[in-house]
């Protein structure tokens, strides 16, 4: 291995974890002890709320869950605590698994305030329970044993504590560089394009928080056994604000955000608990003005949070290669002469509005179809009906002989239809060959677990490989590792081609592919167009463009005002009165 | 459980009630505005029960302190901005707003407390002053980052929560205060007793409630306010300042706050760190209503006031524990009969 210097930084990170227990006083193996705990925390609130944006200030109701399951197993009926790890581990499975059925269904802020009110129940309930000594709290849990080996005292629990926290690093990071963590990363502001590429966005939330869940009960198991005594109070709301606090300070985008904010806001604390009374000669509850705002100016001058910052001072790594893989299973799909899509008096009306009235054409097998119509003529919504990302009010559409119509859009992906948007949607600060990849979601299988525990590097290689050929296809291979959100908007169209080439898909839905790029760059996508119609392909495109959908269509269908109003080759259409009179206005 | 005991919950649940569905208001107004969940309005409200306390022993020190203070430094960032932005021709005018008159109000507070002046009056000038902090906090804390994320700005407003309990232990103290019964007057009808405070809170909420709709649907700035939580761009285009918007949302969340104080104030001692829990609730309550319906907020609050009482008499260690759970069946029932689930960024 190279010596770079992340490796460098890295090394030194873990010397200082090694260090702190050897050399360091008790004070400073404290510390350490509590940052890891927090760390651990703060990691899964980095891929909930700072990857998948969706806010949580239950966690410490959860690190809870973990800490009151086993200090009432192993004081009460004395069982291992290795064991109730796992008890504890299914509790909050469980738990975590309805609240996030209830409330991650819907918009942003109903999971953040659903969780403030779950986490004060959750802590009044631990403060109010005989059975858990209410707000005395339980006392007597016995400390951890590996072996015969006894972590009675913080420097031996210290080890644990950190191996587990840098187990949890190692394993969120590999997940964010994964076929799940991509799909995850594509979950902000809304799933309607992670969902063309077959990923069921609310399942995976759902998935997103329980993993969150259930690194805050492993805190709690850790926190349990190290003091040897659980209460209320380090699992009220207030300590779930600050797992917040120290995922979005450290930097919510980063696994190591976490492990930065978690060690800032402890120190921070401390200094303040320590520093200014002695400053002030009197304490009080100034150490609460001056951390709030500290944390306001910390967050006025740096909304990111301190790691990109960090990371800024770092020389960027540079990006991993692509190396050659065994190509990925392509879809074999025999074509047939008649429709491979067909669109039967497919109606969709807004309220009293109707957009769509009754519209049927097919779509042939290897045709590029044109889907035209002056503004407002319901070619977008047409769009919308076959691609799944708007229910039908009547009518169906059929693919490949079977029903399509109103199915959720992963599950039209699935079946082999592919999409682009009019509007792009890329995740910017993704590279292009990442973005091509989301669109091989559906032809991996790693999930979250094998991800974590980087065991789908094998098929990794091959999706990696996948979507770098469909980026030199569409003339993109310089841009490769730069940052989707960099490139120039027609380029950025291209991506989303790549992006949905890499899903091999049997039907290309293209929604205004033309729209802003330059004349050459729209010869270019012609060219690619035909030759993806030679391999086979088949296109239905919306485009407002004419010379080019003259140029590259082989039939076309004319829609105004909701309706069918022609069919037929693009000569025929151009001659077609009534077409005409749609376009140009009475003559 | 007779008929007494009930209506006597009954009284106590609506009356309550009526503060949180004042505070679910300023939360619902502030939220669509600015996209702030404005997680310290509990301290705005406990501020306005321990100023009305502090002047009723003719002392206005408190307030008067915060405001001077908070002044200073909402001066000193205006001063720092004219010279980043080498923009010197309105900073007068900045300064007599953002110093200047909280400075005078902190004095007349200064002036007038010692003279223990007509109950009436008090009240006057606690609304004055906590709603005088209102655009001052929006100013220091939410102004320079009024762009951000809803979570950046959610943080803020946690950690603002922070610095506004330790300020409220240094300026007010650690002692919890209540303030006198606007009426001692109650009546009775068919053997059920109500007592004039109680309708008299009940009627003021309405009264304010009345007044705030008026405001959004008669008045150009109350309809700026809506434009801009309709469509924050949109509004920008049409010359609403998103800094005036902010500003007057502050404004008048304070001044809903600071009257929530005044209402609570006679019914439960109030500690400087006290509102956090009221808030909440108010939250709840927001929360029923989807963060945009004003009725249905109003709706919830007074369910959250009526389960609060009544849990209170049956099991009230787990008071809490029921108000707050209340969000969950209530959220699944919306979760299953809304579609939508765009996030929004």
């Amino acid at each position: 291995m190279k010596l770079t210097w992340s490796t460098v930084v890295l090394a030194a990170f873990l010397a200082v974890l090694v260090g702190v227990p050897i050399l360091a006083p008790q004070f400073w193996v404290t510390l350490g002890n509590y940052i890891g705990l927090y760390s651990i925390v703060a990691l899964g609130l980095v891929l909930l709320t700072g990857v998948a944006g969706q806010t949580s200030f239950g966690q410490a109701a959860f690190v809870g869950l973990g800490a009151y399951t086993t200090a009432y197993l192993t004081t009460r009926y004395g069982t291992s605590p290795w064991l109730t790890l796992f008890v504890g581990l299914a509790i909050t499975a469980l738990v975590a698994l309805a609240l996030g059925f209830i409330t991650l269904r819907m918009k942003g802020h109903y999971l953040p305030l659903a969780t403030i009110a779950w986490g004060i129940s959750l802590s009044f309930l631990f403060g109010n329970l005989e059975f858990l000594d209410g707000h005395t709290g339980m006392t007597g849990i016995p400390s951890l044993a590996i072996g015969g080996l006894e972590l009675r005292n913080e420097r031996s629990i210290y080890f644990l504590i950190w191996a587990i926290a840098l187990a949890a690093l190692w394993g969120t990071g590999n997940l964010l560089d994964s076929r799940p963590g991509r799909a995850i990363r594509s979950l902000r502001g809304g799933f309607e394009m992670a969902e063309s590429f077959g990923v069921d966005g609310a399942r995976l939330k759902i998935v997103v928080f329980v993993y969150a869940a259930l690194l805050a009960c492993i805190s709690g198991w850790l926190y349990a056994h190290l003091q040897r005594f659980v209460n209320p109070t380090p699992f009220s709301i207030i300590a779930g604000i600050e797992y917040l606090f120290m995922a979005v300070v450290g930097g919510a985008g980063s696994v190591w955000g976490a492990v930065v904010g978690a060690t800032l806001i402890t120190l921070l604390k401390q200094v303040l608990q320590d520093v200014l009374p002695q400053l002030l000669g009197r304490s009080g509850n100034f150490e609460m003005i001056v951390f709030g705002a500290l944390l306001i100016v910390l967050l006025q001058r740096a909304r990111d949070g301190v790691w990109p910052w960090i990371e800024r001072l770092l020389p960027r790594a540079p990006p991993l290669p692509v190396r050659a893989a065994e190509p990925l299973p392509v879809r074999h799909y025999a074509a047939q002469d008649g429709a491979l899509l067909e669109v039967r008096a497919a109606r969709k009306t807004f309220g009293g509005l109707i957009a769509v009235n009754d519209i049927s054409f097919d779509i042939r097998h290897g045709e590029i179809l044109g889907l035209i119509g002056p503004n407002g003529a319901g070619k977008s919504t047409t769009f919308g009906l076959i691609s799944g990302a708007l229910p039908l009010t009547s009518g169906d559409v059929v693919f490949r002989g079977r029903s399509i119509g109103s199915r959720p859009p992963f599950e039209i992906a699935r079946r082999g239809i592919g999409r682009t948007f009019q509007h792009v949607k890329l995740i910017p600060t993704m590279s292009v060959l990442d973005n091509v990849a989301l669109g091989g979601y559906l032809r991996g299988r790693a999930g979250v677990l094998r991800a974590a525990l980087r065991l789908d590097r094998r098929e990794e290689a091959r999706v990696r490989a996948e979507a770098a050929r469909q980026i030199e296809r569409v003339g993109l291979g310089a841009h490769m590792y730069d940052a989707a959100g960099s490139l120039p908007l027609g380029q950025q169209r291209i991506v989303e081609i790549a992006r949905v080439l890499a899903c091999d898909p049997t039907l290309l839905l293209l929604d205004e592919p033309a729209a802003g790029l330059r004349y050459l760059e729209k010869q270019e996508l012609a060219k690619l167009l035909r030759t993806l119609k030679s391999e086979g392909m088949t296109i239905l495109l919306v485009e407002h463009d004419m010379d080019f959908v003259m140029g590259v269509t082989d039939r076309l269908v004319v829609m105004v005002f909701g309706e069918k109003l022609a069919e037929g080759l693009p000569a025929e259409i151009q001659r077609n009165p009534a077409v005409r009179e749609a376009y140009l206005g009475g003559v | 459980m007779d008929l007494q005991i009930f209506a006597l919950l009954a009284q106590d649940g609506i009356t309550n009630g009526a503060v949180y569905a004042l505070l679910a208001l300023a939360l619902v107004l502030v939220f669509a505005v600015t996209r702030v969940i404005w997680v310290p309005s509990g301290e705005f409200l406990a501020y306005g029960t321990l100023t009305l306390a502090g002047l009723q022993l003719g002392k206005a020190s408190g307030i008067a302190g915060m405001l001077a203070v908070m002044a200073v430094v909402a001066a000193l960032m205006e001063v720092a901005k004219a010279i980043r932005q080498r923009e010197t021709r309105h900073l007068a005018r900045s300064l007599a707003w953002w110093a200047g008159a909280p400075l005078a109000i902190a004095g007349t507070l200064h002036l007038v407390a010692p003279m223990q002046p007509p109950f009436v009056v008090q009240i006057l000038l606690t609304l004055t002053a906590v709603t005088a902090l209102g655009p001052l906090f929006y100013r220091i804390a939410y102004q320079p980052i009024a762009e951000a994320s809803v979570l950046v700005l959610l943080i803020v407003s946690v950690a603002l929560h922070f610095a506004l309990l330790g300020l409220g232990l240094w300026f007010f103290g650690a002692e919890g205060s209540r303030t006198p019964p606007f009426t001692s007057a109650s009546y009775e009808w068919g053997g059920i007793r109500v007592s004039g405070q109680s309708l008299l809170v009940v009627a003021t909420s309405l009264a304010l409630i009345v007044a705030l709709a008026l405001f959004f649907n008669r008045t150009l700035y109350g309809r700026a306010l809506r434009a801009t939580a309709v469509n924050r761009v949109g509004a920008r285009l049409a010359g609403i300042s998103p800094t005036f918007a902010g500003t007057l949302t502050f404004t008048l969340g304070a001044l809903v706050c600071a009257f929530c104080g005044v209402l609570i104030g006679p019914i439960t001692t109030v500690y400087y760190d006290s509102g956090f829990l009221v808030s909440l609730k108010g939250f709840v309550a927001a929360i029923i209503g989807g963060l945009a319906s004003y009725p249905i907020a109003a709706a919830g609050a007074l369910l959250v006031g009526l389960l609060e009482a009544f849990s209170s008499y049956w099991a009230s260690a787990f008071k809490e524990v029921i108000v707050f759970t209340l969000i969950i069946p209530v959220l699944l029932w919306r979760s299953l009969t809304t579609h939508h689930h765009e996030d929004e960024e």
